[in-house]
């Protein structure tokens, strides 16, 4: 074991170094955005006195006449489309509760769901008995954001044969600001893995399987070789240390930071460590700027 | 401990990984995290540290008390534990929530520092049979993130060694009763003696034969039984507890004991040097919570 004292560790840095653009203005709840009134008033903003005040920590934006405030960090509210990660959380009669860090829990239809063998088959009596075999407490899926009913319920739909159950893997949790909207959320990144950005900050990280392989409801449960855990436990390290560091995580990002890991020597346990994670993080700001 | 509930797939992915010597993070088996550690966080207590080892937060805090003796130990003084579970650490800590695990750390640390040969209690003795010192010491849980009885057995060890009890004066008698002055030099201070202060090693059963160190609350998940020992740093061992529900080959449980004796002694080595480097740096800032 290492043991560091406190004051001997980094602290963590402003990394942001963005050339050519304009340092993006940071603003805290209550602080007045502008005291011209005639811009319109967009998220994350109210007006008070006349004045537009700022309702959560995060940066200005400004389209037009349109202001609005992207908040830091925010807890999951969902768009319709999105392609999220989920954990299965209680089996109900017709549906499943998935927690998906969000508010409330959300609600995944067996109606919405692609069942195993048929095309465009109905749902029957038959598979409402048999929904604990198709997804059971714990398990985690992939799913897409159907639609968001008037209380804020998530209603999720996997009607297709890129979503349903995640095989073996390891999830990572990381706050839904830092993940870069994207189309493609599974990505079969170079060094060998399968990893899917949710939208709503869960991070899974698969070995790639073949696509006639992919299977929507059952798991292979083979023993994954040793190399290929190597590459997970290096890619979960790399996304946990641009978490920590505020850094977006995207495709590129985390293949940069690996790569840098990867070129620096660093073992996969060394990126544990607050100074390691801190130059890995450091050099990746540095490549992604170039 | 905490209220995850992994699927199957990720657990298979973990226990093969254990069964390869790779864990999920890319640690051995024998591999504990970074941990960090500070002293004097809180300035109103005699003594205080703030622990953390990944996610996992706690601060200790050691207050001094006089007061009388038991009756069958006139000589002894006495510590007190008490655990407090914070419910930020997790939902369910909410309300009584917590309070069985805080039973049973509390009752771990009391039952841990109750051997005279871990912590000479007979220097808190003030007048014999009428007036000991009593340590209070508190435990907050303030982030779970697996791995609780290490990183408290320590946190308690080091806000020990950072205690610092003003020295007390018999000054007279008056009417039976004992007066005392307490010294308000800052340098007039008495230390407590750790040279023989146990931690703990909790070794957690993942699989047949197969034990792992520092567990992540996910690991946590998938061993339900676990083996705690206490280690002093000369390597006896002073006391061990098995919790949950589940049994150890005797092979596995020698074995597991072993190496906590062992990896017992390197850490309490890097731990007092640690702690003496802290103590000659003179000008520390105390980096806190911000």
């Amino acid at each position: 074991m290492e043991i560091q004292l406190a004051c001997e560790l980094p602290r963590v840095q402003n990394m942001v170094h963005v050339q050519g653009s304009a340092k993006p203005r940071l603003v805290t709840p209550g602080e007045v955005i502008y005291q011209d009134t005639s811009f319109m008033r967009g998220h994350g903003t109210y007006m008070e006195e006349g004045v537009q005040v700022a309702s959560v920590a995060g940066y200005v934006t400004r389209v037009n006449r349109l202001i609005t405030v992207t908040p830091l960090r925010q807890v999951y509210q969902g768009a319709v489309g999105d392609t999220i990660v989920g954990r299965i959380t209680q089996v109900q009669t017709n549906r499943w509760k998935v927690d998906v860090n969000s508010r409330l829990d959300a609600e995944l239809r067996l109606s919405n769901i692609q069942l195993p063998g048929g095309e465009q088959r109905r749902s029957n009596l038959e598979d409402e008995r048999g929904m604990r075999g198709l997804l059971r407490e714990g398990d985690l899926v992939c799913v897409e954001v159907q639609k968001i009913s008037d209380d804020g319920l998530l209603r999720l739909a996997a009607r297709s044969i890129k979503y349903g159950k995640l095989s073996q893997g390891t999830l990572l949790a990381v706050s839904p600001s830092l993940i870069v909207q994207d189309k493609q959320r599974m990505h079969d990144l170079p060094c060998g893995a399968r990893v899917v950005f949710g939208a709503n900050g869960y991070v899974y990280i698969t070995p790639t399987v073949p696509q006639e392989q992919a299977s929507t409801y059952t798991v292979n449960f083979e023993e994954v070789p040793v190399d290929i855990r190597k590459t997970i436990g290096r890619l979960r390290n790399c996304i946990k240390l641009l978490a920590i560091h505020s850094i977006m995580i995207s495709p590129t990002s985390v293949t940069s930071a690996f790569d840098m890991s990867v070129e620096q020597e660093y073992e996969i346990k060394d990126l544990l460590k607050p100074d390691v994670m801190q130059d890995v993080a450091m050099a990746t700001v540095q490549m992604l700027n170039e | 401990m905490t209220d995850l509930n992994l699927s199957d797939a990720e657990k298979s992915y973990i226990v093969d990984g254990v069964k390869l010597g790779i864990r999920v993070d890319g640690r051995g088996r024998l591999d504990y995290r970074q941990l960090e550690i500070e002293t004097g966080v809180v300035s109103t207590a005699n003594g205080s540290a703030r622990v953390r080892l990944d996610r996992t937060d706690v601060l200790v805090t050691v207050k001094m008390e006089i007061e009388r003796p038991l009756p069958d130990q006139p000589e002894n003084g006495r510590i007190h534990f008490f655990v407090n579970c914070s419910a930020n650490a997790t939902p369910e800590f909410e309300g009584r929530g917590g309070d069985d695990l805080a039973t049973s750390l509390s009752a771990m640390m009391e039952r841990v520092y109750s051997s005279p040969h871990t912590l000479d209690r007979s220097k808190l003795c003030v007048v014999k049979g009428k007036h000991v010192r009593g340590l209070y010491i508190d435990i907050e849980i303030l982030e779970c993130g697996g791995n609780l009885f290490d990183a408290i057995s320590l946190g308690v060890k080091t806000a020990l060694w950072a205690t610092k009890m003003p020295k007390l004066y018999v000054t007279g008698e008056d009417g039976g009763e004992l007066e005392f002055s307490v010294s308000d030099n800052p340098h007039d201070i008495d230390r407590i003696d750790v040279s023989n202060a146990p931690i703990l090693i909790t070794h957690l059963r993942i699989t047949e034969n197969l034990t792992v160190v520092d567990p992540t609350p996910e690991e946590e998940c998938c061993g339900p039984v676990r083996v705690v020992v206490s280690v002093t740093p000369q390597g006896f061992i002073t006391a061990t507890q098995q919790f949950g529900s589940g049994t150890f080959n005797p092979q596995t449980l020698t074995a597991s004991l072993k190496s906590a004796r062992d990896l017992g002694q390197k850490i309490h080595n890097r731990l007092l040097r640690k702690l003496q480097q802290e103590e000659q740096m003179s000008d520390r800032q105390v980096k806190g919570f911000l």
